[in-house]
């Protein structure tokens, strides 16, 4: 009688470890679970982070959608950024290119990744970059200046309801984590 | 066989080892219950202490007494030693000792393992006091740890970390034995469905734990490698998104809540009908809304983050999967009314408790379901408004539960009576001035007040002053518990108590068949029935 507890707590604690381990896996999981959530629903407002072959689009002119450009630097980042304009109007399958400026304030080589996000979430997909600074890290020298252009497309197959598409640039000083790679 | 059994019933009736390392080394399921009651009354006021210094600041606007950081501290120490270490750890208290009293089992199924996850509950909550001396102070970014902030934290870091594993392994162990117990240890004649209501709430609790503490361990080991090693989990500047780990974190911190809150909706239910000398209404039904809401929990954590950017239909869905779980607490709240519906009710301090929870946890519901609603929500959200929620919903429903189960079981546990003066007037402090603390929190949070601030405007000046005031007395008030508990254990009121303390409890629960205070080794031979007044 008491041999078989045994046996049946045996079974059943060897049982809710492996409960235990999966769900120590499951946390994990989630990570890439996340990313492919945010990738097939477009929630997030994430946007391509590499570069997207140009590709021809008829362009739509009767209809106009307002782009804004936020800039903004993490933790205080020793720079300075900013885009040539607040805004610009655009027409739905034209390419255009603005430009943005990132200024190194320190005496030293800085080396800076730009994290873009789109806002609403849901138009990201159809905010199209063939050109863009945030696809990879850029270095700075000491107190250097750079003028630095995105190319975009929106894609005429953006719904009617987004008349403005908000894209957000957030500067991260990555030196000392890239040094240490 | 039957030889068999008396020799080794022979061998094993002895009573406790003599001197302090019996507590050490002890693997009886009675003396671990006390070690984790104990321990965790014990946090309850070092928790209670560091809710009293907040309160204390906030009583008068402007900075009075702590620095900012340090009350920051103040916040995100007074929650996690409040939950890890007071609340989740007298649950475990209550589930040792009554467990195997209530289904007819000699002990806890694994034993050494129970004495195991006691101790790793201790070190854990010490390495987590320790960050209060350290370089850079204790965490201060929140109980919940978000990033990018938490990883401001100085030297504290990876030893609040490391705390966070070291609780998490013990709360597993102890779910792990519990639902061992509970599956493998019952009496023959204890099946499933005639389970006491706490046993039912612990098994549904325990599985919870084991399902979410490791997604826990994993969000935060991830925190401590994006600091250390250099991942980007949550650091957006290399791919990753701080909101990633809101999603992981409240996976696992709304299943939390409601670790804390099936095991006191199952002392409830096993309270309220004793003293309403009725049997609990809708048993059955009280076993699947626990097993329902256990469900829901794991569904409906976004609520947590309405105003982190998500669209529509996200919202749309969070918010009616979380009201649906009015349904089966409403369910329950229902049962206890009715359980007491025309019973021969009578007003001993554990039922004053329970009465008071069943009042006071349905307002807490009440403001849960206002911050469900996800539009006004952006109203609520991180205002004082939420303070009060969760207040409600742990201190007059958890803590005053915890109370209940103690005078409930005291007599039992120590074979004396408590003093039932000073237990009532215990609760009726305990009681009003809850609400005096609590309540204007309501309007303070409606008014504007953002929560985790050391410094207010003004025109939030006179109901933080109230605030304050109920704190202190509730704060104090609690000491008339030490108090009773101690002079119980001594002897208490000299009266003495029947093997069944309570009239007819023995129809509620095996535990009332035994002696009281019961022997050291108790149901060594499983009894052949149960009682089945319950149903």
């Amino acid at each position: 009688m008491s041999g078989s507890v045994e046996q049946k707590n045996k079974r059943l604690v060897r049982n809710l470890v492996i409960v235990v381990v999966a769900m120590f896996g499951f946390g994990y999981a989630l990570v890439p679970l996340y990313d492919v959530f945010c990738d097939i629903t477009g929630l997030n407002g994430k946007t391509n982070t590499e570069a997207v072959e140009e590709t021809h689009y008829k362009i739509d002119t009767t209809r106009n959608v307002t782009i804004e450009f936020i800039t903004s630097l993490n933790e205080s980042a020793p720079m300075q950024f900013r885009a040539e304009s607040a805004k610009l109007k655009i027409h739905p399958g034209e390419y255009y290119t603005v430009n943005f400026f990132a200024q190194n304030l320190t005496d030293k080589k800085m080396l800076a990744q730009a994290i873009p996000s789109i806002t609403p979430g849901l138009a990201a997909e159809y905010f199209i970059k063939t050109e863009c600074f945030c696809f990879n890290e850029q270095t700075f020298a000491a107190n250097e200046a750079k003028t630095m252009p995105v190319r975009f497309v929106v894609d005429p197959k953006l719904p009617e309801k987004y008349k403005t598409i908000t894209l957000a640039y957030t500067f991260f000083d990555n030196t000392e984590k890239s040094v240490n790679k | 066989m039957s030889a068999v059994v008396a020799e080794h019933d022979e061998h094993h009736d002895h009573g406790p080892a003599k001197g302090l390392l019996r507590w050490v080394v002890t693997t009886n399921h009675k003396d671990i219950g006390t070690l984790y009651l104990v321990f965790a009354l014990a946090m309850f006021f070092v928790g209670g202490t560091m809710a009293l210094i907040i309160r204390a600041e906030l009583f008068e606007p402007g900075l009075q007494f702590v620095e900012p950081q340090f009350f920051n501290s103040m916040t995100t120490m007074h929650a996690l030693v409040m939950v890890f270490g007071a609340v989740m750890p007298a649950f475990v208290g209550l589930a040792n000792w009554m467990i195997p009293m209530m289904i007819g089992a000699p002990d806890m199924a694994l034993p050494r393992m129970n004495n195991m996850s006691f101790w790793m509950l201790v070190a854990g909550v010490l390495l987590l006091a320790s960050t209060l001396f350290m370089e850079g102070g204790a965490p201060a970014a929140g109980w919940t740890l978000y990033p990018p902030l938490v990883l401001q934290t100085g030297a504290a870091l990876p030893f609040a970390i490391f705390s966070v594993h070291l609780l998490g392994i013990s709360s597993i162990m102890g779910a792990i034995n519990i639902i061992a117990t509970i599956l493998n240890m019952r009496a023959p004649a204890m099946t499933l469905m005639k389970m006491p209501l706490f046993v039912w709430t612990w098994l549904i609790t325990g599985f919870l734990l084991i399902a979410i503490m490791p997604v826990f361990a994993g969000a935060v080991t991830m925190l401590l490698t994006d600091r250390f090693f250099g991942t980007s989990f949550f650091d957006a500047a290399g791919g990753g998104d701080p909101v990633l780990y809101q999603h992981i974190f409240w996976f696992f911190g709304h299943p939390e809540v409601y670790v804390m809150i099936l095991p006191t909706f199952g002392v409830a239910s096993t309270i309220i009908p004793v003293f309403a000398r009725k049997p609990l209404f809708g048993y059955s039904s009280m076993v699947y809304a626990t097993a329902s809401i256990a469900f829901l929990s794991f569904i409906v954590w976004a609520h947590h983050m309405f105003t982190v950017g998500m669209p529509m239909a996200g919202e749309l869905y969070f918010m009616y999967a979380t009201m649906l779980i009015a349904i089966p607490t409403g369910v329950k709240v229902f049962n206890w009314t009715a359980t007491m519906w025309k019973g021969a009710m009578t007003f001993e301090t554990p039922m004053l408790f329970s009465i008071a929870f069943v009042v006071l946890f349905t307002m807490g519901g009440f403001t849960g379901l206002m911050m469900a609603v996800a539009p006004s929500d952006f109203q609520y959200h991180d205002t004082y408004f939420i303070v009060a929620h969760f207040h409600y919903t742990l201190v007059p429903a958890s803590i005053f539960i915890l109370m209940a189960a103690g005078y409930y079981w005291l007599p039992k546990w120590t074979g004396h009576m408590y003093d039932e003066k000073i237990g009532r007037l215990h609760f009726w402090l305990s009681a009003i001035s809850v609400n005096v603390l609590f309540f204007p929190q309501h309007f303070l949070g409606l008014a504007g007040m953002p929560r985790r601030i050391p410094d207010y405007a003004v025109q939030f000046a006179d109901w933080n002053m109230v605030s304050s005031i109920g704190a202190f007395i509730f704060g104090f008030s609690q000491l008339l518990f030490v108090y009773v508990v101690i002079k119980t254990i001594n002897g208490g009121t000299g009266e003495k108590v029947t093997d069944e303390v309570w009239e007819d409890a023995a129809k509620h629960g095996l535990e009332w068949t035994l002696p009281s205070p019961p022997p050291y080794h108790t149901f060594t031979t499983p009894p052949a029935t149960v009682p089945t007044e319950h149903f």
